[in-house]
């Protein structure tokens, strides 16, 4: 996976700097970011000066980005969020529809537990406050693939709020330093995923498939602390790992499990924040963060050109590599929030407040779930730190790759060879082959025994190290 | 046998004096001849004769389910029943088709009750009189009575001998009116009606019948086509009290597949006999003496407090101080919540769907616009100005608050010692189609549900009982009203009611010729009310 971190560790294909620039590097003057003269992505189609930045241009402005991200993440549960049918990514259309998610007139809501539960994990591994009351809402508008006329949403009162996140970014010029930001999360709420639109332009029609409709989701909404690209995706990439690790989304952008939108504002640090623009359809962190910062430059450009910033909705167009206006979103919304009439509130609790003689298959205790959280990558990171004593960049290097971190263990447990000595192989030999080959880590032909024995014939002085690379 | 009460046939199906065949039979070729009362949307013939040759068959192995196996009833067509159109009189569902029944309707199935078919209403349950519906309206069976057209002979009113086909009928009340009129005119035992603001507590009234509203959260409205949901239950309209018991005791208890039933477990129903009341405290509320209402009525009610006092209840005047507020109220969450209710219909999943493809707003504008009536669009564009963010502070809040208010009205009451509320079901007798649909049914629900929408708001169980014939011969109601949850104590404490008061039984000219004869009806009148 493409992920900032990768950069100072590997001499990798700079596939996965891709998105930064045509190499040249970026740089903040200040740790917050206040400055950030964007360096623009090259794209083939529109050519723009490149604006190179090494300190404020003579007489200048400032410009500082603001940036708050709203995260769908699809909760991985075997029934959906209100109704028991199968959730599941590769079915044939419209055959996982039950009559509510049909919206069949007389049909009503029953929550599922599980995903009750992948919040409330969710919440907790966040740092939030979870909330022992929260209350469900209709969030009402017309569309082809919401058969309700509305989706069941927590607006009110959601499951968790005020919690926070912590991701590592890398600072300076040498990309080997790494520092902790923390993002401020603001709320998580249960909410139904709609169903899909496939728009035949041949046939003037579009076709609906209701599989996904009611699919339970996690809303994550952050408050907006973020400043440019690299610290979105930073965090995006984090929030992945947490939900697998946690197992409540398999968090695969690609397949629509983890769905990111970004509210971009840019403004003179001291006055107020400006216009802010909403971007959607973001489907990789590559995109993710190229989006981004091609929207705060876009702004820059726009206002320093005497223009204004509307207040709307865009999409980035990854060929053209910009962004570009949703056309049918069109005016302000007016969603009538509505309490769910059919849903009473959630009531959950901890092991003080539980009811004596509660049916346990009825209740949800907070403290059970809090102390069968499975250990979460910043813990997992600290810990590959402390017991092998490697670099904080190589323990987030591990995670990144999925499947990265069990491989090295395993290797750890069949070599002699000194910690060290396995995370370089693992990181830069192995990787850099996998990588080189486009394969996954799954896919890699050397089994870390086979790595395991290398190392230790190399251990061992039986070959020699250029000899052991060829062997890879 | 029509004319019997529902334990009297089911003890009659179980000594095999009759065959649920043929009682099947008689109720389906009453249908026919009282096909002029409109009373049925479908009827479900073939399905209800092959359910009787089940129940037959279990009779007959001594394998009988229980009071219901073998019962005729009929079910409102807001409710979805499996393979058998469900329409809510409304052309945006004509020809749907639900493949799955409503719980109240699978559990009177699974007591081998025998579905004779749906019954007519006013569309989407929107109104107080079912003449509102895609259908046409709904013909009260006692317009066509011996005793109201003696009363009228009496009376020296021009247009006398009019055919049922004439145009001096009388609405039956609504919404529920299909059902009423259909347990009223012997075509069945017991129906099942909605009550969102009083539709099945006002067409019993006006029919003579039980019309019973159990608390919310007692009955499961799963599968029952939404009005409001915060306020609606599944009703029941029976010819005695203690057929809406038996009928309660199989619908009561917690649906997994509705999230505000209650999970208790529910005991089962079976009324105690009173015969002491003295215990009882029976409450008045004053705030009901309005001025629209009927002196006859008003004079009943009065004879009916009498009455429990006599008897050595204790009756008192209570308050419900909010009262005045609460039909504002219920318009605004009424309205707000059928807004809500309504999106769902656009013509993509289900019901019906417009020629228009031009796009898919244009598509939705016309379906919506072809499939409702005036009533319910004009409740739709209500909510949804009440929805707007701007207003909804205003306006569903402030709602909001208000029926807390009155709710606690209720609640203070009950705990100053209070057990059951007195109060008229409706402002008058029956009045004729003609005279009903010159005012709006705006208009006419906020009138005559005055009476009955509060207990909706409160969520408290509630029955109206057949008390008298009016001076014109036509059924005069009166409600009981009781503390949440204590419906078995409601229904019995209306039982004793009914048992003093021995309403007679509506005999329908014309139809005299039938099993369901003067003679049987007279008989009917001494052995109903005894157990």
């Amino acid at each position: 996976m493409a992920a900032p971190m990768l950069r100072g560790v590997s001499p990798v294909r700079r596939w996965s700097l891709a998105w930064v620039d045509g190499g040249s590097r970026h740089r903040r003057t200040s740790p917050n970011g206040s400055t950030s003269n964007r360096i623009r992505e090259q794209s083939s189609v529109a050519q723009q000066p490149l604006h190179t930045a090494q300190k404020p241009r003579k007489g200048g402005h400032k410009w500082a980005a603001v940036v708050g991200l709203e995260i769908h993440a699809q909760i991985s549960s075997n029934s959906k969020l209100f109704s028991g049918s199968q959730v599941s990514f590769t079915a044939p259309p419209n055959s996982l529809v039950s009559f509510f998610d049909a919206s069949l007139p007389g049909t009503l809501p029953v929550l599922n537990r599980r995903c009750v539960e992948a919040a409330v994990m969710t919440g907790l591994a966040l740092n939030c406050r979870i909330n022992k009351k929260s209350l469900f809402d209709r969030k009402h508008y017309f569309y082809a693939d919401l058969p309700a006329g509305y989706q069941i949403t927590q607006q009110r009162l959601p499951i968790a709020a005020n919690g926070s996140l912590s991701y590592g970014v890398f600072v300076g010029n040498r990309w080997s330093h790494m520092a902790t930001k923390t993002v401020r999360i603001k709320q998580i709420q249960l909410e139904q995923d709609s169903g899909k639109s496939l728009h035949d332009d041949l046939r003037s029609q579009t076709l609906i498939d209701l599989n996904r409709a009611g699919v339970g989701l996690l809303e994550v909404v952050m408050e907006p602390d973020l400043s440019c690209g690299e610290e979105a995706a930073a965090v995006v990439k984090e929030l992945q790992l947490i939900l697998q690790a946690l197992g409540t989304s398999q968090a695969n952008m690609a397949e629509g499990q983890l769905r990111v939108d970004a509210n971009i504002s840019v403004h003179h640090p001291g006055e107020p924040l400006g216009i802010r623009t909403e971007v959607k359809n973001l489907n990789s962190i590559r995109f993710l963060a190229r989006a981004i910062d091609h929207e705060i430059q876009r702004q820059i450009n726009e206002l320093e050109s005497g223009g204004e910033i509307l207040n709307e909705t865009r999409s980035f167009d990854p060929k053209l590599g910009c962004t570009v206006p949703m056309r049918d979103k069109e005016g302000k919304q007016d969603y009538r929030f509505m309490p769910e009439p059919n849903l009473p509130p959630l009531v959950l609790y901890d092991t003080a407040s539980l009811p004596a003689g509660a049916d346990s298959q009825q209740v949800i205790n907070i403290d059970q779930i809090r102390d069968a959280l499975p250990e979460l990558p910043s813990a997992t990171r600290k810990r590959l730190v402390q017991q092998y004593g490697m670099l904080p960049e190589h323990s987030f290097a591990l995670l990144n790759e999925a499947g990265l971190l069990q491989f090295f263990q395993n290797v750890m447990k069949e070599t002699r060879a000194e910690p060290k000595k396995v995370t370089s192989w693992v990181l830069n030999t192995l990787l850099g082959y996998l990588k080189h080959h486009n394969l996954a880590v799954s896919e890699s032909p050397i089994t870390p025994s086979a790595l395991a024995g290398l190392l230790d014939l190399l251990d061992s002085k039986a070959i020699s190290s250029s000899a052991a690379k060829q062997q890879v | 046998m029509l004319g019997r009460t529902l334990r009297e046939v089911s003890v009659a199906l179980k000594q095999g004096q009759i065959t649920p065949t043929e009682l099947c039979r008689k109720c389906l070729s009453r249908i026919q001849r009282t096909k002029f009362l409109n009373a049925y949307i479908t009827v479900s013939e073939e399905v209800a004769l092959k359910q009787a040759e089940e129940s037959e068959k279990r009779y007959k192995n001594g394998r009988s389910l229980g009071d219901l196996d073998g019962i005729p009833v009929a079910v409102k067509d807001n409710f979805s029943t499996s393979g058998i159109e469900t329409t809510c009189a409304s052309n945006m569902l004509k020809g749907y088709i639900p493949p799955f029944n409503a719980t109240v309707v699978q559990k009177l199935l699974d007591q081998g009750a025998l579905l004779l078919g749906k019954t007519n209403l006013d569309e989407f349950a929107m109104g107080s009189g079912s003449t509102d519906g895609a259908f046409g309206p709904v013909k009260n069976p006692w317009s066509f009575s011996k005793q109201y057209r003696e009363q009228k002979r009496e009376q020296r009113r021009p247009k006398l001998h009019r055919e049922r086909e004439g145009t001096d009928w009388l609405i039956a009340g609504g919404s529920s009116g299909g059902s009423a009129a259909a347990v009223s005119a012997l075509t069945c035992f017991a129906a099942l009606g909605s009550d969102t603001g009083g539709s099945t507590r006002n067409p019993a009234a006006h029919c003579g019948l039980v019309g019973f509203k159990p608390s919310y959260g007692l009955v499961s409205r799963h599968g029952l086509i939404p009005l409001v949901n915060s306020m609606d239950v599944p009703g029941i309209l029976t010819r005695c009290v203690d057929d809406t018991a038996i009928v309660l005791g199989v619908l009561a208890g917690h649906d997994p597949k509705d999230s505000t039933t209650v999970q208790d477990p529910v005991k089962p129903f079976t009324l105690p006999s009173l015969t002491d009341v003295s215990k009882l405290c029976i409450g008045i509320p004053k705030e009901y003496l309005v001025p629209e209402l009927s002196s006859e009525i008003r004079s009943l009610w009065s004879k009916a407090a009498d009455l429990f006092e006599s008897a050595g209840a204790k009756v008192i005047e209570v308050s419900l101080p909010h009262t005045s507020y609460s039909i504002v109220c219920y318009h605004v969450l009424c309205t707000s919540e059928v807004a809500s209710n309504m999106a769902r219909f656009d013509g993509l999943e289900y019901g019906h769907r417009c020629d228009v493809s031009v796009s898919t707003e244009a598509m939705y504008a016309a379906t919506r616009r072809e499939g409702f009536n005036d009533v319910v669009r004009g409740r739709i564009l209500s909510g949804n100005f009440f929805l707007l963010k701007e207003n909804y502070e205003n306006y569903f809040i402030k709602a909001q608050k208000v029926r807390r208010l009155i709710a606690n009205d209720f609640v203070n009451v009950f705990n100053s010692g209070v057990d059951i509320l007195l109060t008229p079901t409706t402002l008058s007798e029956a009045v004729p189609f003609l005279e009903f649909i010159k005012e709006d049914n705006r208009t006419r629900s906020a009138q005559d549900d005055i009476f009955t929408q509060a207990v909706n708001m409160a969520g408290l169980p509630a029955v109206s009982v057949p008390a008298a014939l009016s001076a014109q011969g036509l059924p005069v109601g009166l409600q009981f009203i009781g503390r949440a949850f204590c419906d078995q104590k409601l229904l019995t404490v209306a039982r004793w009611f009914e048992q003093q008061v021995q309403f007679p039984v509506l005999q329908l000219q014309g139809l005299m010729d039938d099993c369901s004869s003067a003679f049987e009806n007279e008989k009917l009148a001494s052995v109903s009310l005894k157990q």
